[in-house]
Parts: structure tokens; sequence; C-alpha cells
């Protein structure tokens, strides 16, 4: 079985100034489809950059980075951005919903970037909307949202074109305990019916909804637990 | 790889831009500025240009024009000369000399301008009779309207008839057909046998007398008839005594076979009349030199024209640029966003231009209107010619819609460059 992820001696070093600050340190690790991951770690232990490479929004310095079997580590910016249209979905933990356009709009934007015509859009936006529950809210703007409306918004874009991998920063860092607690739902919901979820918090409590923890120090992978869970 | 559909771009361009109305509209105001004084300016300019060309054109491009003037005498000459014989200006010895001399000579059309009294029954006023030869038509290129001009014979014979400007026949003939009839100018009876249209610009009488420009009050008489009834003596009477002027030929139209001829045949004419004439009691005006001033008059009024476009043009340019500078600052999280969620680069710097373009497009356009309405009120309002042309819309459309978009560029580079990491981070 081909995994989803996959990234063979994977590292990253950023200069910054004279200083040559080493995020990620030859990572090997493997994300199969339908898996539900957690990263963990202290702040600037690297989990936020392995975040960035798997979303293909930042290159690696070194080593290998297969995403659905494809090594895209040399793909230009303009392949890569296509691959982030079409292959992975962005959750964030401000949301990042564009404020000046309503619900259904922030949920069609990255089928504007793939030439999905109008019509069809509008049609797979209402359906996603209505599933996250915002069906009397398509036409409000996201100010006009509270924070889960706003991030059941986002999580409906991202499921818009059907990415093979979910990447979810902190995503009830900025919610209420039960609203988060909603959220959180919704992705063991996405998780149940066969998405890829990969997700950055602090939280155990979190952790302990997902199948498989990953956890980071100063670049390195120090666990990979399975939480008990079969290791496929 | 699939590009955004343009009519998608636009509306969200639009979209974008309504969101700050009162930014856009003060950006625009930069282009419609820029674009509404371009062409204006140059409305007006090619306004003056036809004018000051037609009146040239009419006095003809081949022809030298020299008049008497009369020279002014010091105060004691002036009250020793009251009642006495004024002599001046061009005589038949130098109209003789020209046509032996001056090279390239087609025609030499020598005119008395006098004025009188004309009457026709009840009906009398005051107008210039001028006394010419049959050329005098040719020359001028006047139109006929009605009957013919003098003729070889009239000259010949010294027939006794005269041709009417348009104007003439309808305020003294009015209710009658002018043709055939005679009317007495200073008490000589002449026979009407033609009406002449429009008159040359050059000529019209002083302002203050109300009549309409071009029209023609003109009486044009055969040379020899006047010569035979009256002479090169000129009377007229004014209050507190009269004054006897003779001036042989008040007019004298030199015309040239060719153009570039002209300027040859102009210098043979000075040296002629410099060795004739002690005092300069005569002018030369010669259109086609002023052909030559108009243009460079024009060439000049061109650059400076260009110039303060070309400036105004560039400050809406870095106006425009400005405010894409702040807006992509301002939106650095959304592009970010954007870049997330699978825009490429072009897509943004599509994203930016365009909303640039429609800036630009619609502060042009808005520009063309006003700029089309200025001129027209200038006219309206003034005796100021104004003529919109193709080219000055073209022109001013394309260069400012051209410099927005380059001051555009810029801005959406920058914003299409940015990290999308850092953007996301960006508060």
């Amino acid at each position: 079985m081909v995994p989803i992820v996959e990234l063979k001696g994977a590292s990253k070093e950023y200069v910054n100034g004279s200083l040559r600050v080493v995020a990620l340190r030859e990572i090997d690790l493997q994300i199969f489809s339908g898996e539900y991951a957690v990263i963990m770690g202290a702040s600037g232990s690297g989990k936020s950059t392995l975040l960035n490479l798997l979303g293909c929004l930042d290159p690696l310095s070194g080593g290998d980075y297969l995403l659905g079997g494809e090594n895209i580590s040399q793909f230009s910016d303009d392949q890569l951005s296509d691959i982030r249209s079409r292959r992975i979905g962005f959750i964030f933990q401000s949301y990042n919903l564009i404020p000046q356009l309503n619900v259904l709009e922030n949920i069609e934007v990255p089928l504007f970037y793939q030439g999905v015509s109008e019509a069809e859009a509008a049609e797979r936006a209402v359906v996603l909307a209505e599933r996250m529950g915002l069906a009397d809210r398509l036409k409000h703007k996201p100010m006009e949202l509270s924070g889960g409306q706003q991030q059941r918004v986002a999580i409906a874009r991202s499921l818009v074109c059907d990415p093979i991998l979910m990447l979810a920063d902190e995503p009830t860092g900025n919610l209420d305990t039960k609203t988060g607690h909603e959220i959180l739902e919704l992705i063991d919901e996405l998780n149940a019916e066969g998405k890829t979820i990969v997700m950055v918090t602090h939280d155990d409590d979190i952790a302990h909804r997902a199948q498989r923890v990953v956890c980071f120090r100063d670049g390195e992978i120090i666990s990979n637990d399975w939480n008990g869970a079969s290791k496929p | 790889m699939t590009t955004m559909p343009l009519t998608r771009m636009v509306k969200l361009a639009v979209k974008n831009l309504s969101q700050y109305k009162l930014r856009a509209g003060l950006t625009m105001l930069g282009i419609i500025f820029g674009v509404c004084s371009v062409v204006a300016m140059l409305s007006v300019g090619e306004g003056a240009n036809r004018e000051i060309q037609e009146k040239i054109q009419r006095m003809g491009s081949n022809n030298i024009l020299i008049k008497s003037v009369k020279v002014p005498k010091d105060e004691n000459s002036i009250t020793s000369s009251r009642n006495m014989i004024a002599t001046y200006g061009l005589t038949y010895e130098d109209a003789q000399q020209f046509s032996q001399y001056v090279p390239n000579l087609e025609a030499s059309t020598p005119m008395k301008v006098l004025r009188y009294d004309v009457q026709y029954k009840a009906r009398k006023l005051q107008t210039d009779v001028i006394a010419t030869t049959p050329w005098f038509l040719r020359v001028q290129h006047y139109r006929m309207m009605r009957g013919r001009f003098l003729t070889g014979s009239d000259m010949e014979f010294g027939s006794p008839v005269c041709v009417i400007g348009s104007r003439l026949a309808r305020i003294l003939f009015a209710g009658y057909d002018p043709l055939g009839k005679t009317l007495s100018i200073d008490h000589d009876a002449y026979t009407v046998v033609g009406i002449a249209g429009d008159i040359a610009q050059g000529e019209l009488p002083p302002k203050g007398e109300l009549w309409l420009e071009g029209e023609n009050q003109n009486v044009y008489i055969p040379l020899r008839t006047y010569l035979n009834k009256r002479g090169d003596l000129f009377a007229q009477w004014s209050e507190g005594g009269g004054t006897f002027e003779k001036i042989e030929i008040h007019e004298l139209i030199l015309t040239i076979d060719k153009q570039e001829n002209v300027v040859r045949a102009v210098d043979a004419a000075r040296r002629i009349l410099r060795k004739n004439h002690k005092a300069e009691d005569y002018s030369i005006v010669v259109p086609f030199e002023l052909i030559r001033q108009a243009r460079e008059t024009r060439r000049l009024f061109n650059i400076v024209l260009g110039s303060i476009a070309a400036i105004s043009l560039i400050v809406g340019g870095i106006g425009i640029m400005n405010i894409m500078l702040a807006t992509v600052s301002e939106r650095t999280r959304e592009i970010g966003i954007r870049r997330a969620l699978g825009a490429r680069r072009a897509d943004i710097v599509m994203q930016f231009l365009m909303e640039t373009l429609i800036l630009s497009l619609s502060g042009g356009m808005i520009g063309l209107v006003f700029g089309a309405l200025i001129p027209l009120m200038i006219t309206a309002a003034t005796e100021v010619q104004t003529v919109l042309t193709f080219p000055a819309f073209a022109i001013a459309f394309t260069v400012s819609v051209t410099v927005s978009v380059v001051f555009g560029i810029y801005p959406a580079r920058r914003a299409a460059l940015m990290d999308p990491i850092e953007a996301l981070r960006h508060e």
C-alpha cells in the first residue's frame, strides 16, 4: 500500500541573517490513507515547519517528499500551487477566511483556481455548507459569524476539492471548549469517512482522539505512538 | 494547468474594488484628470491650429500680398499736411517691375480698396469698393453664387459693371433680384452682373461692425472703369476738413506658380520695393511663411502639451502604484490564503493587475467623456474654436492605460512574490 505521505530524510534549514537554523533534521515519516495523526511538541520543535512542508507551502532543504506516491521535492512553484489546490485541504487556527467574500464565495476559492465553472463551484459549495450546518448563513460575511461557524466554513473550504490530505493547525485554538469539541467531532466524522488527517496541537486531550501521535523535539521525532491502535 | 477565465477575474476585481469605493474613486481621479486635460488641450490646440491654417489657406499659399501703408508722420507735418495731397504706397511702376523681375510670377492682381456710399433706390450704406482685375476671383478663391465675375472685356472697355457680395445683395436689394439692376457708387452708376460668395477671412473689416464672419459685403468693379471715372486721387471728407490721398495701388497680390518658388519671389519683390521706396510705406504678407510659422508654433505647442500630458499621466500612474502598494500590504493575509488554497503567482499578479486595469480603464473612459465635454463648453461659452479629433482620444486613452498598467506591475509582482507562509502569519 502506497502511503499518502512519505518523507525520506527530509530536512529543513532556514538562514536567518548569518545564523543557520535547522528546523527539521532528516525526518522519516509515513502516513497512510485514512490515518488521523496528531503532531505534538513544544513551540519551535519543528511541528509547524513539518505542516508547511506537508502542505507544499515550503520546499525541503534536503531529502524527498512523496505525496500520494508522487515525488514533489523538485516541483516548481506553479506545480506546487496546483498540488495545493487539488490534493490538500488546510484548516487554520485563525480560520483564514477572506473577509470581503461571503460564506459561499469563501468555500469556492480553491475551485476558482482549478477553473471549475461558476455553476458547478456554487453547487458543490452549497452542499458542503449545508452539511456544516451553515445553510442559513450562505450570504454572510465571515465577520458576521461566530468563531465556530467560521471554522466550519474553513472546513467546508478544505473539503471542497476532495483532498487526499487534510492539514489542521490547532483548529480549536481560538475556540471555547464546547465549540472546539464540536469541531473535533466534525473532524472525527471526516476521519471516519476515510479522510486522512494530520493535525498539529498542544492539547493532550485532543491527542487522545487520534490513532497516532507524533512527538517532536528540536526538529526530530522523539516518539511515534499508535495510541494502542494497530500499526498499519 | 488551468487558468481562471477572464470574466471571473474581472468580477473578482470589481468586487474587490467596490470594497474601497472612495479609495478607488480618488485613484481614478488622477487618471480622469490626466486624460481629460490631454484631450481638452489637444482639442483647443487643434481648433486654434485649424483656424489659423484656414485663414492662411484662404489667402492662398502661392500668393504674396503687398499692401500700401500710410507712414505716420510727426506732429508738425500732420498739421501742415491738412488739405494737402498725401501720396504713398505702391505704384504702377512697382507693379510693372514685379511683372518683369519677380521670377516664376504667374499673375499680378492690383486692387484699389476704397470706402464709398453704395445706394440702390432709397437704401444706402457705406462699404468697401474694390477695383480690381478679373484675376482677382481666381487668386482669392471666391465662389460665384450667381452671374459672372468681372471679365477681360469689362477691363478693356471700362464697362460700368459690378459684382456684389452675397451680404450686400441681401441688404441692399432685399426683395429684388440684384442681377441687371443698377446701383450707384458715390453717384456713379454700375450694373450688377454677379453675386460673389464668402469673403476671405484676412479681408474682414475691423470688429465692431455687426456682421457675421465670412460674409461678403464688398462691391467689385473693373479697375479700368474706376480709373477712367476717378483716377488715382481719393478724397475723403471728415469732420474738420478733408484729406486727399493719392495711392496708385492699395493692394497687390502676386501669384507664384509653385509653393517652393515663393521664398525666392518674395526676396525679389522686397529688393524692388526697397529700391523704389524711401520710406517703408508698404507691408508684405506671405501666407506661405505664415503657414511655416504656424507649423513651427504648433510643433512647440505640441512639445509643451506633450510634457504636461506626460507629467500628469505619470503622476496618475504613481497614484495608482501608491494605492496598489497600500492595497497589497493591507491584503497580505488574503494573498497568503489564496496562495495556500492553490493560487499560482500568475493568478495573484493577474488579480491585482486586473484591479489596476479596471481602475485605469474606467478612469480613462470618464476622462474621455469630460475631455470631450470641456472643449464643447469652451466653444459654447467663448468664440474659441475647438476640434475633437480621434487621435487625441486614442493617444490619451492608450497612454493612460499603458502607464497605469506599467505602474501596476510592480505592486502586483510584489504581491505574487510574497512567501505564502509569511503572508499567512501577517496580522
